[in-house]
């Protein structure tokens, strides 16, 4: 089994008596208020899923991954994880305070050991991560607002958060044992955000063909206004799976994270992630985590040149489009014919007709999925 | 906050082939391409991920991936 990013897979779930003990004392603790999008990132934490991360980023993590996209321990890490409040939280605070971090809803979340209160530009940290300051980016639009202080720390889960979609929720402990079961010594990760067409099912097939199991892992939260909303992208999932792939070669599971699009990247963070989760492979498809024309069409493949000590393997897919010549699906080193004769998988395209109500060509996408797509009232988010 | 660095010494000829090598390519500087090839090399004498679990905690996750319908 691969090796876990930076050597160890993090566990900070507390459990038991170390649990009831928080727990018992927790209305005497400080009390953070944290949103959707930081509660998953402490269960990312402190399941794994964020290894080697034990925490937010202190100073000197935070400095050095936004200057050269490693932690201070020269682990490759290319997007900071941070926890901002401001400032008279912060000053409400002590170095050394167990912080209970609080759901929205008020449910307790987690144990924040405070180690670290530091500030930061957020227009220099914006620029560092995304290449522009351009607040009509959605990540950088984010990181722009966030609060005054950082506060830095190990993290320690107390209760995992309940979704609509637990039935597709695993850890990389539970995906690691799942492939071992399975017995897959190669596995290959599939970011996505989108509900499946036939040429996402080509280049994940073409990369099965390579390896011995393909992990499907759709990422669910935040995402911009006009995706697909999370229950359309599992729910036509699974049909396609059901329907057009071997189940003892197929794993779906959700990563529950916010979408930065930050290219290149986020590119990088989504490896490591399918790394944790027991990945051998990663494919990189053309303006991975892209948003706009930020970043160029292949930025998030030439990254990987940068980090030679990921573990995890790339596998790049440049352009593949439907050929009426050929009658299959192709890319531009197995297609002879001219340009007119290819069908692109434009999402825009596809995502048009079906607003309209209107099944997608076959060739575009299996009726089947575009069905259980159109069977939803509002399939996009607002 | 600055990274730290430290220097490391090779051979003055060793120096001058990468400086002519790296000519015209992404490295910015011998220290950059060797830290590249450094890097690579440590990564691939990585030993293989060990148990992270007890049988008891493996036969628990096993149960819980056998309700959720992904392995029989």
């Amino acid at each position: 089994m691969i090796q876990p990013h930076g050597g160890r897979l993090v566990d900070r779930v507390l459990k038991g008596k170390q649990k009831d003990e928080v727990l018992a004392r927790a209305g005497r603790l400080p009390r953070l208020v944290i949103d959707s999008e930081l509660v998953s990132d402490v269960e990312n934490i402190a399941t794994g899923v964020y290894s080697p991360l034990e925490g937010f980023l202190g100073e000197a993590d935070f400095r050095s991954v936004l200057d050269s996209s490693r932690l201070s321990s020269d682990v490759a890490w290319t997007i900071p994880i941070v926890l901002d409040v401001d400032r008279k939280t912060a000053d409400g605070l002590k170095i050394g305070d167990e912080v209970l971090l609080a759901a929205e809803d008020g449910r307790a979340v987690a144990l924040l050991h405070l180690k670290e209160k530091f500030g930061c530009d957020n227009g220099e940290t914006a620029e560092k991560i995304f290449g522009t300051r351009d607040p009509a980016h959605p990540g950088v639009a984010k990181v722009l607002g966030m609060k005054e202080i950082l506060l830095a720390g190990p993290v320690d889960l107390l209760e995992v958060t309940p979704t609509p979609f637990d039935r597709w929720k695993l850890t990389p402990k539970e995906t690691r044992v799942l492939f071992e079961a399975k017995g897959w010594r190669t596995v290959v990760g599939f970011q996505t955000r989108n509900t499946p067409h036939i040429g996402h099912e080509y280049v994940q097939k073409a990369a099965l063909t390579f390896t011995d199991g393909l992990f499907i892992n759709p990422v669910i939260g935040r995402k911009k206004k006009g995706d697909f909303k999370d229950e359309v992208i599992l729910a036509s999932y699974e049909e396609a799976i059901r329907r057009y792939y071997i189940k003892e070669r197929t794993v779906m599971a959700i990563l529950q994270m916010e979408m930065r699009y930050a290219g290149p990247r986020e590119a990088i963070h989504h490896a490591i992630l399918r790394k944790n989760f027991g990945c051998t492979h990663i494919i990189i498809g053309r303006d991975h985590a892209g948003v706009g024309s930020y970043y160029g069409p292949f930025a998030a493949q030439e990254i990987f040149e940068d980090f030679p000590d990921l573990g995890i393997v790339p596998m790049f897919f440049r352009s593949f489009s439907y050929c009426r010549t050929c009658g299959s699906v192709v890319n531009e080193k197995i297609c002879p014919h001219p340009p007119a004769e290819h069908i692109q998988f434009s999402g825009t395209k596809i995502r048009d007709l079906l607003v309209k109500g209107e099944c997608p060509p076959p060739e575009l996408m299996r009726p089947e999925v575009a069905r259980v797509i159109m069977d939803f009232k509002d399939p996009f988010n607002d | 906050m600055d990274k730290e660095f430290t220097t490391v010494t090779i051979p003055a000829s060793l120096h001058k082939k990468i400086e002519e090598f790296i000519k015209g390519t992404e490295y910015r500087s011998v220290s950059s391409y060797a830290a590249k090839v450094l890097r690579e090399s440590l990564s691939k004498a990585e030993p293989a991920a060990a148990e992270v679990f007890t049988k008891d905690e493996e036969e628990k996750v096993k149960e819980r991936l056998k309700a959720l319908g992904y392995i029989d």
